[in-house]
């Protein structure tokens, strides 16, 4: 609810904290304002100047050039992720329903098994993910890793939705059995009219999540299919030639402006889907 | 409307698990209104449950009409339930909710509408039909909630404590109308509270449920005045039963139970002629409108001279503390009797009302007193009568 | 079961009905029980083969775990990982806490503020990554900004030098995951019950002293939450340094997903990286379940 301090004073202590706080927000958006500062500058204006200066010339040359460099990748993240957030948010709305409504013996263990596989650390299923993925001829192709994201992404939308429809009253469930509503309808017609909320922090979750995923990016595909996390990566650290520090930074831009944007767009879903994976089920 | 017969009802959770419902046999008329009433835990909501088909039974038969519909889902039972929660669609209008059920069964609209329009008429609730269950008070979402179930039709409605959720005031006005309702309407209906006023005022037929076993099953009148056992005529009525242990003895081959004040002694003869009572541990059971102040003059009921302990005057009644052989004993007097704690006065017993109750077992005991028709004698002022 | 009497049976309707639920959760049961555990499993026989570029089942016994104990780069790895992990989970909780102390004194804009300090989980660590090693650039970066604005002789060449390279791992994961832990604490923060703090108040205790000695210690359960999310994140550390310093000098900031990734991927010893894998996975299980038991062991005495 509200706060424990007694009265907002103009006090040496609120100084002190506003102060704190303000230097907390500088700290933070640093780094942003000197990747957006140094995409816009020219090569010469970064070695002569600072992280901080301003550029002599307002140049959008490294945009242009990272554009050129990474777009393919570009559009293969979006190929990855929107099909991907897509079906894990179905499947787990639909595994949710299920495992909040019509319990069945071996249900309950199956969501324990599930909910320890949010823990799971990926390098334990990278390489039986690889040779299975290899056998299904998806090996290096987007649709290999809308899969593999899939797959993985269960856990977390199941527990979503899970969480959150368990707070409905079964009541409800049980009023539309004896209505004559059978189990799709149900879920059509009643739950899913009631699941913004949640669809919506699903949503934004899986599409932070999938987006911003670098480690099956790099296992599981190569070359054309790469998504632009992996891009990003090979652009930043190739050791040929000079560093194009502006390019470098345009690119991180370009790689990370998508979540940025739906952060500030949605944020608090965003918010929620953090807390509630963070809240013990 | 059809008729409802519960035959040897069983239900388990599991192999292993004490029984939730044992062997439950009740059967009721066309029209008729069952109450299961009972403590938490005694197995009433799920038996409603099973009645409706939302959870299966492990033994015995539910029989709607003359067709066992044990083995069918809840959809086709045709059966209606007004929930505790009213579970109205929070995303559906009050109209889609009366239709929802209706639409299913793939009513035509034309006579959709009608349904609802008859509804909404007789519940009062026609102008509420394009609002959403969120917007409604709790007695206006029971309303709706009734009226998606009287849409419907069925042959038998379920009402699991449906005033619960009420306060106290609009509580008592829905009773009242759920009671014209049925009146008008005729319908079979099993209700399920756990309040035992509702029990009595709203049913024709009372079950009584403990630790999923009917302890009693019958008119309200029955269970009140004829408690099968020690439970049943504690549950219900309030104030509760007196409940006096003691040691029945017999003198001049009549059975007494001797009643001790601290200041007087009384004797009360009891009607039964069971040999073998005589040094039973049994427990008195007296209604406190069934002590009364004796009257001027002597009309040979037996009376004792006690010390009042509190008086705690409600209103309609003034209810009386006394001490009878160490337990507390609650009388209920007229208003106008004001006793002050300390007090000594004199009551009077009817032992043809008295009801005994074996220690151990909690079994009514002996051949029921004569039936209190609610004749009694002149001269004993007021009386709580039923 | 049900009497002998003649009842209508249910109808096909009713049997899918009972089966649909079951049918719906099929695949995804297959899913998890294949893709996670039988991976791990697979991830685990490997552990003890000797495979190298590709997978062969000859038994190896534990010759990989033992390749790994006289591996100097797996142990700079998990000595990396301690002191990274030491010093993340720390500093993060500090920051994260402060934060949200400070948050709770019912700020103005404190919405917007909010937003600031959370945005970087939003982010890909990649894209963090790229960041800091920019920022953190010897010759270039901090340094070259804090010589202009006076500070002579400044150096900050942390990322080349192979004692210190862990700490710019640090600096950039804190900057990453401390918005979160204090949304966390925060909403912690809101849900303590006021009447305690009243109760202090009146028996006049000063602020700082409630927040020390009533509010933090009541939070206890977020603590144990937040530590477990950040050793979670940790132990996974892979995208941010393959993007800062791709292990390197050498293999100075090498962290034990690396190590797992380069070794099974790019130098062909599939075999190894599964007992890494493997080794990840017990780390994990160490934390997870002592804190899933203490969970429950609580539940229990409530």
């Amino acid at each position: 609810m509200t706060s424990l301090a007694a009265k907002p004073s103009i006090s040496l202590s609120r100084i002190a904290i506003y102060a704190v706080l303000i230097l907390a927000v500088l700290l933070y958006l640093v780094p942003l304002v000197v990747m957006l500062l140094t995409s816009f500058k020219t090569p010469e204006d970064i070695s002569t100047g600072n992280l901080l200066s301003w550029p002599t010339v307002v140049s959008g040359i490294g945009w242009v050039k990272a554009w050129g460099t990474v777009n393919g990748y570009f559009w293969n993240s979006i190929k990855i992720t929107v099909p991907a957030v897509l079906i894990s948010t179905a499947i787990g709305a639909l595994n949710g329903y299920v495992l909040s409504m019509w319990r069945f013996r071996g249900s309950q263990l199956f969501f324990g098994l599930l909910l320890f596989g949010c823990f799971l650390p990926f390098q334990t299923v990278l390489l039986p993910a690889s040779f299975t993925l290899g056998k299904m001829g998806l090996a290096s192709t987007t649709t290999g890793l809308v899969f593999v994201h899939v797959v993985y992404g269960l856990a977390f939308t199941t527990l979503f939705f899970r969480n959150y429809y368990v707070s409905i009253p079964d009541a409800l469930v049980k009023a539309a059995r004896l209505d004559g509503a059978g189990f799709f309808t149900i879920f059509r017609r009643i739950i899913l009219p009631m699941s913004t909320p949640i669809i919506m922090v699903c949503l934004i979750w899986q599409f932070t999540q999938i987006w911003n995923d670098f480690l099956f990016g790099v296992v599981f595909s190569s070359g054309d299919s790469q998504p632009i996390t992996v891009a990003l990566n090979n652009l930043v650290n190739t050791s040929t030639g000079a560093k194009e520090y502006n390019v470098d930074m345009a690119a991180a831009m370009i790689a990370g402006l998508p979540t940025l944007l739906v952060y500030v767009i949605a944020g608090k879903y965003f918010v929620r889907g953090l807390t509630a994976g963070a809240v013990k089920g | 409307m059809a008729t409802l017969e519960l035959r040897n009802v069983n239900k388990t959770y599991g192999a292993g698990l004490p029984d939730t419902l044992k062997d439950i046999q009740l059967s009721i008329k066309e029209g008729e209104f069952l109450i299961l009433v009972g403590p938490s835990g005694c197995g009433k909501s799920t038996l409603m449950n099973c009645i409706a088909g939302l959870e299966t039974i492990t033994g015995g038969a539910i029989m709607i009409g003359d067709q066992d519909v044990s083995g069918m889902s809840p959809k086709d039972r045709d059966i209606a339930m007004v929930f505790q929660s009213y579970a109205l669609y929070p995303t559906m209008s009050v109209r889609e909710n009366i239709e929802f059920g209706l639409k299913i069964r793939k009513m035509k609209q034309a006579d959709i509408n009608e349904e609802v329009a008859r509804v909404a008429k007789l519940l009062q609730i026609e102008h509420l039909l394009n609002r959403k269950p969120g917007q409604l008070s709790g007695g206006q979402q029971q309303r709706v909630a009734m009226g998606r179930a009287l849409a419907r039709r069925p042959k038998i409605y379920l009402f699991d404590e449906p005033l619960s959720n009420l306060d106290a005031k609009l509580r008592v006005e829905m009773r009242t109308e759920m009671k014209l309702m049925h009146q008008r309407l005729k319908t079979t209906t099993v209700y399920v509270t756990h309040d035992q006023i509702e029990a009595m005022t709203l049913g024709d037929k009372v079950a009584v449920m403990k630790d999923g076993i009917i302890q009693q099953f019958g008119t309200p009148k029955d269970i009140y005045n004829n408690p099968a056992n020690l439970f049943v005529a504690s549950f219900i009525g309030s104030p509760p039963m007196n409940f006096i242990p003691l040691r029945l003895q017999r003198k001049d081959g009549r059975l007494l139970a001797l009643l001790d004040s601290g200041q007087a002694r009384c004797e009360l003869p009891l009607g039964m002629q069971d040999a073998g009572l005589e040094d039973r541990e049994v427990i008195l059971g007296l209604r406190p409108e069934q002590i009364v102040l004796a009257g001027n003059e002597p009309n040979g009921l037996p009376t004792i001279r006690a010390e009042v302990q509190v008086t705690e005057p409600t209103g309609p009644d003034t209810l009386v503390f006394v001490n009878l052989n160490d337990t507390k004993v609650c009388c209920r007097l007229a208003p106008d009797v004001a006793p002050q704690p300390g007090e000594t006065l004199t009551l009077q017993f009817d032992p043809a009302k008295v009801l005994l109750f074996d220690a151990k077992s909690g079994e009514r005991l002996g051949v029921a007193a004569q039936p209190q028709a609610g004749d009694r004698p002149a001269n004993v002022a007021q009386f709580k009568g039923r | 079961m049900s009497s002998v009497a003649v009842f209508s049976k249910a109808s096909p309707f009713d049997a899918l009905q009972r089966w649909l639920p079951k049918l719906v959760l099929a695949p995804s049961m297959f899913i998890v029980l294949v893709g996670f555990y039988g991976y791990i499993l697979w991830t685990f026989v490997l552990s003890f083969t000797t495979s190298t570029f590709l997978p062969t089942y000859k038994w190896a016994g534990l010759a990989q775990y033992a390749r790994l104990w006289d591996n100097d780069r797996w142990w700079v790895a998990s000595k990396n990982l301690a002191v990274f992990g030491g010093m993340f989970i720390g500093i993060t909780l500090v920051i994260g806490v402060l934060l949200a102390v400070f948050l709770d004194q019912r700020i103005r804009r404190e919405g917007f503020i909010r937003t600031i300090y959370l945005y970087p989980m939003a982010l890909s660590m990649i894209v963090t990554g790229t960041a800091w090693k920019w920022l953190l650039n010897p010759g270039m970066g901090l340094d070259k900004l804090l010589r202009d604005w006076g500070w002579e002789g400044f150096r900050l060449d942390w990322l080349i030098d192979p004692d210190r390279v862990v700490y710019c791992l640090v600096i950039a994961a804190v900057w990453q995951a401390s918005g979160f832990i204090m949304a966390m604490f925060l909403a912690g923060l809101r849900g303590v019950d006021q009447s305690i703090i009243r109760a202090a108040q009146i028996d006049g205790a000063s602020m700082p002293r409630i927040y020390w000695k009533v509010v933090l210690p009541s939070l206890r359960p977020v603590f144990f939450s937040a530590v477990m999310i950040l050793a979670h994140i940790a132990i996974k550390s892979f995208d941010l340094v393959a993007a800062m310093t791709a292990g390197g000098p050498g293999y100075s900031s090498d962290l034990p997903a690396m190590f797992m990734y380069s070794f099974t991927f790019s130098r062909g010893q599939m075999g190894m990286g599964s007992a890494s894998a493997i080794l990840m996975l017990g780390a994990i299980l160490a934390i997870i379940v002592p804190y899933l038991y203490s969970e429950l062991r609580a539940k229990r005495h409530d």
